[in-house]
């Protein structure tokens, strides 16, 4: 039904965020439900915030099929996690202070993305990381 | 607790009124971070009845609220909005006050008016 890539800036913070901004309008405009798009827009938003304090940037798929199912893909390009565990950990954070004086930082990012998504699904490495989410529309 | 009830409680100031007819909107509970990675996690579930109360006034304030669907974020400590969050705030149609009050003092205000926290459970 829609398939689109979006592009995140490393250490763009003035712009943090608009890409999760742009995906929820055009999900509002296809008519999916607030309570869903709220969700969505919580994970996206988060994992948009990784990509740019975390990593050197990348790029953002959106597909929704004609089932109603949303899958957001977050594909940066690197420097990877270097301990998952410890990154799915609440309250673990690695956010340097520009990040934090912005609000981040807080430990709860890839927590949080997981508790409102459908399906979590998460691959890192030196040359980047995958995260692949989903939401039953 | 009604918009306009939060207001005069918090004896608070208008930044930017979006969207006058939500003065009368029934908020039923509040929300109180510096942190938007909490607010992120802590609201998510809630419905869009939650008044936000921070003392973080950055654009990313207003990029929370938008993801939240929240239209009322009250400013402690009498901070007043940048150029460009305020350009935000006018585009998400939010009602943006600020308070001489600390983040402590106006939870207590509110909480002792009758206005409750979220469920964080």
């Amino acid at each position: 039904m829609l398939n689109k890539d979006f592009e995140v800036v490393n250490q763009d913070y003035q712009n943090m965020g608009k890409v999760s901004s742009q995906i929820k309008k055009m999900l509002l405009e296809i008519g999916f439900d607030p309570k869903i798009l709220r969700r969505i827009a919580v994970a996206s938003y988060e994992a948009e915030i990784n990509m740019v304090i975390h990593a050197y940037g990348g790029n953002i798929h959106m597909d929704v099929d004609d089932d109603g199912l949303i899958t957001l893909i977050f594909h940066d390009l690197g420097p990877g996690i270097p301990d998952l565990t410890k990154a799915m950990t609440p309250g673990w954070s690695t956010a340097n202070e520009k990040a934090r004086n912005l609000g981040f930082g807080a430990g709860m990012g890839l927590v949080n993305i997981k508790r409102v998504s459908d399906t979590f699904d998460i691959k890192t490495s030196p040359e980047g990381t995958i995260l692949t989410i989903s939401f039953k529309g | 607790m009604l918009a306009k009830d939060i207001i005069n409680f918090l004896d608070a100031k208008p930044i930017f009124i979006g969207s006058p007819q939500l003065l009368d909107k029934e908020y039923n509970n509040c929300f109180a971070s510096d942190l938007m990675s909490d607010a992120l996690a802590m609201i998510s579930n809630e419905d869009n009845s939650t008044v936000l109360l921070t003392g973080c006034c950055n654009v990313q304030s207003l990029r929370t609220a938008e993801m939240l669907d929240l239209d009322l974020i009250i400013y402690v400590r009498g901070k007043i909005l940048d150029s460009d969050t305020l350009e935000m705030a006018k585009d998400l149609r939010c009602n943006v006050y600020t308070t001489q009050f600390t983040l402590f003092d106006a939870c207590g205000i509110l909480y002792s008016q009758g206005l409750k926290g979220i469920n964080a459970k």
